[in-house]
This record gives structure tokens, C-alpha cells and sequence, in this order.
């Protein structure tokens, strides 16, 4: 009952809240008042349900951190057992890989050109995971990085002729060099500020490109970029497509291998330790600059391809692909999926991707659940949809590493 | 001469909105460490609030001046409310998590309130009537100052001296310096500080509507997104003049609004942003802390 009349309360106050934005509509022009009186009605009996939901999740977080003060020993959940048991996984991801390697000849062109973006987007989410999962940089400007990559393709394409294989290398390069340069200055800074300078940094990309109509070719951008080459041969769109296709499952099969072992190994340790406890990481002799300008670089470099595939696969850029709502769109995965988890990460730009583009009657409300979605898994499970499990080392009877 | 002065007074009506804006910024991030990506947005929710007030004012045909009135403070009324619901959903469950946490949340508010306004309103730019009227008085000044301009300069003075007073001898505002200094020893001196948070957010939001209104009405339209760039460069204006310092939030704003009409006057209008993004990386990399800022060193 007490409830009832809290879900009662929180329904009034948002229809209060939401009067004047939802139900009234003006025109100063023609000076006339639009009333859309059912609007508050759906807001009244959304706040109200939802108030529910929200009151039963809060109930269930809190039990959940209690049980977790109570008993030592982490739980697995369930999906993260069937990925650390060899005896599930390696099926699984047979099967995955099966999947992946058939697609494009049981789907149209059309779902192999949402399969590369959706493919893209694990690359930019894995590269973006370790500088933000990781390292714990708050990085709000990966877009920029994108944007190297892509123009650096377009451009030196338009300028020199310069192939996909060859610009490719150049491509990652130009963007790590940019991430040190940007690196440099503001690593010292605090989290907060961080993310700040690096938005900065990102848009400053992106008003140059459009502005500097002699470099970039302005807002227009630039058309005809050729598709990559192969041997030679030419292709038609069909088998051009399915050919970006399978470069993109080899792109995201390294992109998953190298962070895997990056996260294992001496600097990735390196970066969750700078993560947890900058001053006590440098106690322990790590070079704080020195870590971070590598998290930047390799961030970046990922970023870099990602972009010159991207420039390869569209045959046209234009700065409008380059906004900040990309950089929230790859931080909101690795937000979703879960910080420093790379199933997650894979998981969660498959969810991002696909669905908008499978549920065309929602796609309007796409940003919006976007947003609603990073508050609710920051606020509901900060973990993320499939959490990072931690090396640790078991004493006791059970010698080994888990 | 009239031209440098034209861009002069642009610049210190601009650098006082930014003000309205910053305050905000550094009273929140002075009191829970939060940088409120949402502050850009409802400076946009009030610009839009206002618009639907001056329309119905507009249909029922009252004066100029009441409409403005009622526009400004029914916007300020709302964004509070605003203000104060986004804190309640997306920072106070958060206040106890690690500092990524709420930061993130903080975008996703923000995506989320400007597609909110969005779907409820219009994507496209929308007209915003002129609210201030013309002043008889302002006649041999009219070259380099509309009245636009000075409401928008008078109204900030007096906000910014309103709200000083406000921090300096009420008990709230006693309350409020006292928690920014030292959350738990103000909690253990009996001060209430969800209720302190909650006020900074009222305070902060209702200056940001305040500025959404009068830009609204200077700039004669507005859009969902004026919010992000708005917020950004109400941001820098903070950090400009170190954060969670109020006198640096109004010195950063017009020193920023100052850079910005000077640079754009007398070099080039196209990259008018970049001047501020540059303006906030110098300033981060060279001063951290911000003109009035302190620096506190971070103990073990």
C-alpha cells in the first residue's frame, strides 16, 4: 500500500514535470497552441509502472551488495562460466565463428552491410575499452581518432593514389600519433577533466575538418574513395562487399586477440593497477606517463583502422559521421557491455547495432533508450552486462591460477 | 572605435550567459565532484519552457513585460524541478561509486533529455519571440548596444550579486560552503546534506533557465542541441576560472565570452568553437586549477 501511494507521488511529479515539454506545443509564428492531452496520460501511467520496477531493482541491489559483504568468494554468473569453462566455450565460439564465416552467403547484401558496422563498431569498442576499461580513462574524443584514420585514407588516396593495403598501416600510425600527441598534455589531468579536454579535443577534429575547406573539403566531403583492391581483380558492389566482410572479421579476430593478450600482460596489469590507484601504482615503480601515453596510443590505433575500413567501405565520408554522438554511441557500448570485458564489449555493439536496425519502428527513440540505458546499467549493475573476471591468484588448497 | 565596442559589449552579453551557465558547473562540481553533463540541457529545457510560456502569453494577448516575466520565472520553476528529479534518478544512487560512474550516467542524462525534447518537441530550429522591449533611453546608444543586451547584462549582475549574498549570509548558503568544504564533517555538524545537494541543483538549474530564456529571446530561435555546445563552453568558463569558485565562474565566463567575440571579430568567424576548445585546453594544461582556483594536493 505505502507502495501504491509512493508510485501514486512519482507519477504526479512527472506529469508535472513533463506538462509543458509534452503536452504543449507553440507556434510564435502562426500564433497558435497545440494540446496534447494524452501525452500525460502516458506519462502518468509509464512513471507509474516504472516506479515499480525501479523500487523493486533498487531492493534487489541493495540485498545483492549485503549478500556480497556477507559471503567472501565472488560467484560466477552464468554466462561467465560457460565463457571461462573450456569444456562450453570452445563450442560456442566454433560455432560463433561458423556462423560468422557462413553469413554473408546465407543473407543478403544488404545484412552483410549492417554485419561490417555492427563489426566495426566491436573494433572501435575494443580499442576504446582499453583506454577507457582498461586504463580508466575517460576518453570523450575516440571519435576524433576514427576521423584520423578515415581522412587520412580518403585523403592521401585523393592526393597520392595510395591503396587500402598501404594506407591501412599509415592509417593506425597517424592515429596513435595523434593519441600521444594529445596524450601528452593532458594525461596529468584528473579523470573529470580528462573527459572534458579529450570532448574538446574531438570536436576542435571535427570543426576543422568542416572548416578547412582547401584540407578537408569542408562539410561536402569527399566522394569516391575506391573500395580496397584484391589482386587486381575487379569486383562488383556484391563481391566487394562480402570481401570488406570477411577484412572485418579479421580485423575484429585481431582486435580481440591483441587486447586479450595486451590485458594479460605486463602493461595491461600495468593499466588496471594505474586504474585502481594512481599513487600507489607509481609507488610500485610504474611509469604513470609512460602507461597512459601507451593506453592513448594503442586506443587510438585501433581507431585508425577502424576509420580506414569504414572510409573504404562507404566510399564517402563527410564530417557529420564524425560527431560526438558517435563517441557516446562506442562509449556506451563499453559502458553496456561492461568495463575491461571483452565478451562484453563484442556483446554489447552486436546489441547496439543490430537492434536499432531490427527494430525500425523504435529507431526515433534510439538515442533516447541509448541515454536512459547508460543511466540505468551505471545506477543498476556499474558492471556491465557481462562482467570483467579478475586474475587472481587462490591460496589454500586450490594452488593455482583462476 | 564603434566596432571594437560593438564586439565588446557581444562579448560581455555572451560572457554573462556563459556566467548564468557556469555557476551551476562549479556550485554542483564544488559540492559532490560531479562534472553535470545534464547542466547543458536544462539550459535547454528552460529555453524551451520559456518559448511555451511566451506562446500562451502570446494567444492571450498579454504585455510584453508580463510575458516576460512569467516566461522567465515559470522556466525557472521548471528547470528546478528538472534539476532536482535528474539528480534524484541518475547522481544520488551514485554518490558512493567510483568517480566513472556518475560522470557516465551524466551523459547518458544528457543524450536522454535532449532527445526528449527531441520526440516531444521538434527537431528543427525553432523561433523564439523577442520578449525585451525597446527602451526610449537607449537611443544614443544603439550602435554598439541593444536592449537586448543590457536586460541580459542587468539581470546577470543582479543574479550574480543576489546569489552571493544568498551563499554568503544565509543559513543555507552556510550550509552549502560548509558541505563543499567537507561533506562528512558537515554531516556530522547536523547539516542536512541530501537537502543541501538538492538545493545547489534548484539554484544552479534555475540560473541556467534564467540565461536559456534571455539567449532564447537575444538570439531569436533556439533547438534541442544548444544545450551541448552551451554547456561545453559554460564548462570551460568554470574551469577557466577554477572550478567550484562562484567570482571565477562569472570572471572565466566573460573573460571566454570576451575571447570568443574578439576572436571571432577580428579573425574569423568560421572556427568561433575552436577558439573556446583551444581557449579550455591551454588553460587545463597551464592551469589546471583556473585563475581563482586552488590547488589541492591529493594525500595518501
Amino acid at each position: 500500500m505505502k507502495g501504491f501511494i509512493r508510485s501514486l507521488q512519482v507519477a504526479l511529479w512527472f506529469m508535472f514535470l513533463t506538462f509543458p515539454i509534452m503536452v504543449i506545443k507553440v507556434d510564435i509564428v502562426e500564433k497558435t497552441v497545440q494540446w496534447r492531452w494524452m501525452n500525460l496520460v502516458y506519462v502518468g501511467i509509464g512513471s507509474f509502472v516504472l516506479s515499480f520496477v525501479w523500487r523493486f531493482l533498487m531492493e534487489k541491489k541493495n540485498k545483492g551488495i549485503k549478500a556480497r559483504e556477507e559471503s567472501r568468494d565472488e560467484k560466477l554468473s552464468f554466462i561467465q562460466k560457460i565463457l571461462t569453462e573450456p569444456r562450453y566455450n570452445r563450442p560456442l565460439f566454433l560455432g560463433l565463428l561458423l556462423f560468422v564465416l557462413v553469413f554473408p552467403w546465407m543473407f543478403s547484401t544488404y545484412q552483410t552491410n549492417i554485419m561490417i558496422s555492427a563489426l566495426l563498431y566491436v573494433v572501435l569498442g575494443l580499442g576504446l575499452n582499453i583506454v577507457v576499461g582498461l586504463a580508466g580513462l575517460l576518453d570523450l574524443g575516440y571519435v576524433a581518432f576514427y576521423a584520423v584514420g578515415a581522412y587520412a585514407y580518403a585523403l592521401l588516396n585523393y592526393h597520392f593514389h595510395l591503396g587500402f593495403w598501404t594506407v591501412l598501416p599509415i592509417g593506425g600510425l597517424l592515429a596513435a600519433i595523434f593519441g600521444i600527441l594529445l596524450g601528452i598534455p593532458v594525461l596529468r589531468l584528473r579523470g573529470d577533466y580528462l573527459a572534458i579536454v579529450t570532448l574538446g579535443f574531438g570536436e576542435i577534429i571535427r570543426l576543422v575538418l568542416e572548416n578547412w575547406d582547401e584540407f578537408s573539403f569542408g562539410p561536402s566531403g569527399i566522394s569516391n574513395i575506391p573500395r580496397p583492391g584484391f589482386f587486381g581483380l575487379h569486383l562488383t558492389v556484391e563481391q566487394a562487399t562480402i570481401y570488406i566482410y570477411y577484412l572485418v572479421v579479421i580485423m575484429s579476430l585481431i582486435t580481440i586477440f591483441v587486447v586479450n593478450r595486451l590485458q594479460n600482460s605486463r602493461l595491461g596489469r600495468a593499466w588496471l593497477a594505474l586504474r585502481e590507484d594512481e599513487i600507489a601504482c607509481e609507488a610500485m615503480g610504474i611509469d604513470r606517463m609512460k602507461t597512459k601515453l601507451a593506453a592513448f596510443a594503442l586506443g587510438a590505433t585501433w581507431a585508425g583502422f577502424a576509420g580506414v575500413i569504414f572510409a573504404a567501405k562507404t566510399t564517402f565520408i563527410n564530417p557529420a559521421s564524425f560527431t560526438f554522438m558517435e563517441s557516446a554511441i562506442i562509449l556506451s557500448i563499453v559502458v553496456l557491455g561492461g568495463m575491461g570485458s571483452i565478451p562484453g564489449v563484442i556483446l554489447a555493439a552486436f546489441l547496439m547495432i543490430l537492434l536499432p536496425e531490427y527494430l525500425r519502428a523504435f529507431s526515433q527513440y534510439r538515442m533516447l533508450l541509448f541515454g536512459a540505458s547508460m543511466v540505468l546499467v551505471m545506477v543498476f549493475r556499474p558492471q556491465g552486462l557481462i562482467p570483467n573476471v579478475r586474475r587472481k591468484y587462490l591460496y589454500g588448497q586450490k594452488q593455482g591460477v583462476r | 572605435m564603434d566596432y571594437f565596442w560593438d564586439l565588446f559589449f557581444s562579448g560581455l552579453t555572451r560572457g554573462s550567459i556563459y556566467a548564468l551557465i557556469a555557476l551551476g558547473y562549479t556550485m554542483v562540481y564544488g559540492i559532490i565532484e560531479l562534472i553535470n553533463f545534464a547542466h547543458g540541457e536544462i539550459y535547454m529545457l528552460g529555453a524551451f519552457t520559456g518559448l511555451i510560456v511566451a506562446g500562451i502569453c502570446s494567444v492571450l494577448g498579454l504585455s510584453l513585460i508580463s510575458t516576460l516575466v512569467l516566461a522567465i520565472v515559470i522556466a525557472m520553476i521548471y528547470a528546478s524541478a528538472y534539476g532536482v528529479t535528474v539528480e534524484r534518478i541518475a547522481y544520488r544512487p551514485l554518490r558512493n561509486a567510483p568517480r566513472l560512474s556518475p560522470l557516465i550516467s551524466a551523459i547518458g542524462m544528457s543524450i536522454f533529455l535532449q532527445n526528449y525534447v527531441l520526440l516531444a518537441q521538434t527537431s528543427k530550429f525553432v523561433p523564439f519571440p523577442n520578449l525585451i522591449p525597446d527602451f526610449a533611453f537607449m537611443q544614443p546608444f544603439e550602435d554598439f548596444i541593444g536592449p537586448s543586451e543590457l536586460v541580459i547584462i542587468v539581470v546577470t549582475a543582479v543574479a550574480m550579486t543576489v546569489l552571493t549574498l544568498f551563499i554568503k549570509y544565509t543559513k543555507i548558503g552556510k550550509a552549502m560552503r560548509a558541505t563543499a568544504q567537507n561533506r562528512k564533517m558537515a554531516l556530522l555538524c547536523g547539516v542536512n546534506v541530501d537537502h543541501v545537494i538538492s538545493m545547489t541543483f534548484i539554484i544552479g538549474s534555475a540560473l541556467a533557465a534564467l540565461g536559456g530564456v534571455l539567449i532564447g529571446s537575444y538570439m531569436g530561435q533556439i533547438n534541442f542541441f544548444i544545450g551541448f555546445i552551451a554547456g561545453i563552453k559554460a564548462f570551460t568558463a568554470a574551469v577557466l576560472g577554477g572550478i567550484g569558485s562562484i567570482p571565477g565562474a562569472v570572471l572565466g565566463g566573460l573573460i571566454l565570452g570576451w575571447t570568443e567575440s574578439f576572436a571571432t571579430g577580428y579573425v574569423s568567424s568560421d572556427y568561433q568553437d575552436v577558439f573556446a576548445f583551444c581557449l579550455l585546453v591551454l588553460i587545463l594544461i597551464f592551469r589546471p586549477a583556473g585563475i581563482l582556483g586552488r590547488t589541492n594536493t591529493k594525500k595518501v
